[in-house]
């Protein structure tokens, strides 16, 4: 069940505490169990801080929502009815604390990002860089070439990429593609945390990996082997 | 038959097997004879994989430390 990155994108990926069934670790909160609170917390401490961060940009604030979220956790967890699963209700608890530290910290005078533009679908709307106005590509994507693009992928230098164009995504792209694609968290329940419609969701998750594709793109074209190769990019408008 | 800007739009919702059939179809055929949209599918499954990779940052002992006591404060010695 560890680490296992094949397999189709987006797949749940299943909620793994190592040597516990869920259950068994919510029993183990309510009894007071140390080492149950233990495997949460080596489990979802850094992703929580790193969701926090999609609303709240200072480091301290992330911290405080991160820190007043595990005290929710440990006063309420007779209070999970177990409808969805327990990281989900603790990302829940998580985005409510976030949203409302970053509001306060906005009324007191941090200037806040640009709102997300509404999720609107018109004419034209999220189309691709090379895409034409009659819907065909005019300048198709050029393939990457890679002999093993999953190898290269997983690589450090393309992580580091995927994780800078994922911290500059708007507020509500980032937080809607940290927990579906790096969470696997599902669509539904990912709606339900960030209390948003599926339909605005999709629109956001798609914006958000658009970016990110766009930003992988450049950086491997950027890498290529250049004059020699420039003049045949391998497969561009073949 | 769906455009290219279609394909793109629905891709990452092809990738994840969440279209219905008829739509499901639409991609496949399409993506089956333009060349351009294979390259973007192919890149948005890469983006995918990548971003199921990012590892998640580790906590630091004293932070672990912290927590652990704050339960033991609320919920221990029950």
């Amino acid at each position: 069940m560890t680490g296992r990155r094949e397999g189709r994108p987006g797949e749940r990926r299943p909620d793994t505490w190592p040597g516990w069934d869920e259950a068994a670790l919510v029993a183990g909160l309510r009894a007071g169990d140390e080492a149950a609170f233990a495997v949460l917390v080596e489990s979802l401490h850094g992703r929580l801080l790193a969701l926090a961060r999609s609303f709240c940009s200072r480091p301290e604030l992330a911290e405080e929502a991160v820190q007043e979220t595990w005290l929710a956790v440990i006063k309420g967890v007779e209070g999970f009815e177990g409808r969805a699963p327990l990281r989900s209700w603790i990302f829940s608890i998580l985005v409510r604390r976030a949203r409302t530290l970053a509001v306060r910290e906005k009324r007191h005078g941090v200037i806040a990002p640009p709102d997300e533009p509404p999720a609107g679908d018109a004419e034209g709307a999220d189309r691709e860089p090379g895409m034409g106005a009659s819907g065909r590509w005019e300048t198709p994507p050029t393939p990457w070439g890679f002999e093993d693009p999953e190898a290269a992928m997983l690589g450090r230098e393309a992580l580091a990429v995927v994780e800078a164009a994922l911290e500059r995504l708007p507020e509500a792209q980032r937080s809607a593609v940290w927990l579906r694609d790096v969470e696997g968290v599902g669509t539904e329940d990912a709606c339900n945390i960030l209390g948003v419609s599926e339909t605005h969701f999709r629109v956001l998750v798609h914006r958000g990996r658009s970016s990110i594709r766009r930003a992988l793109d450049a950086y491997v074209q950027e890498r290529r082997p250049g004059p020699a190769r420039a003049g045949r990019p391998r497969g561009a408008g073949e | 038959m769906i455009s290219c800007h279609e394909v793109t739009r629905l891709a990452g919702e092809y990738l994840e097997r969440r279209l219905k059939l008829r739509r499901r179809l639409g991609v496949f055929l399409h993506v089956l004879m333009c060349k351009g949209c294979r390259s973007y599918l192919e890149q948005l499954r890469l983006t995918l994989l990548a971003l199921r990779a990012i590892p998640a940052p580790e906590v630091p002992p004293q932070r672990r430390e912290e927590l652990l006591r704050t339960f033991r404060e609320h919920r221990g010695g029950r």
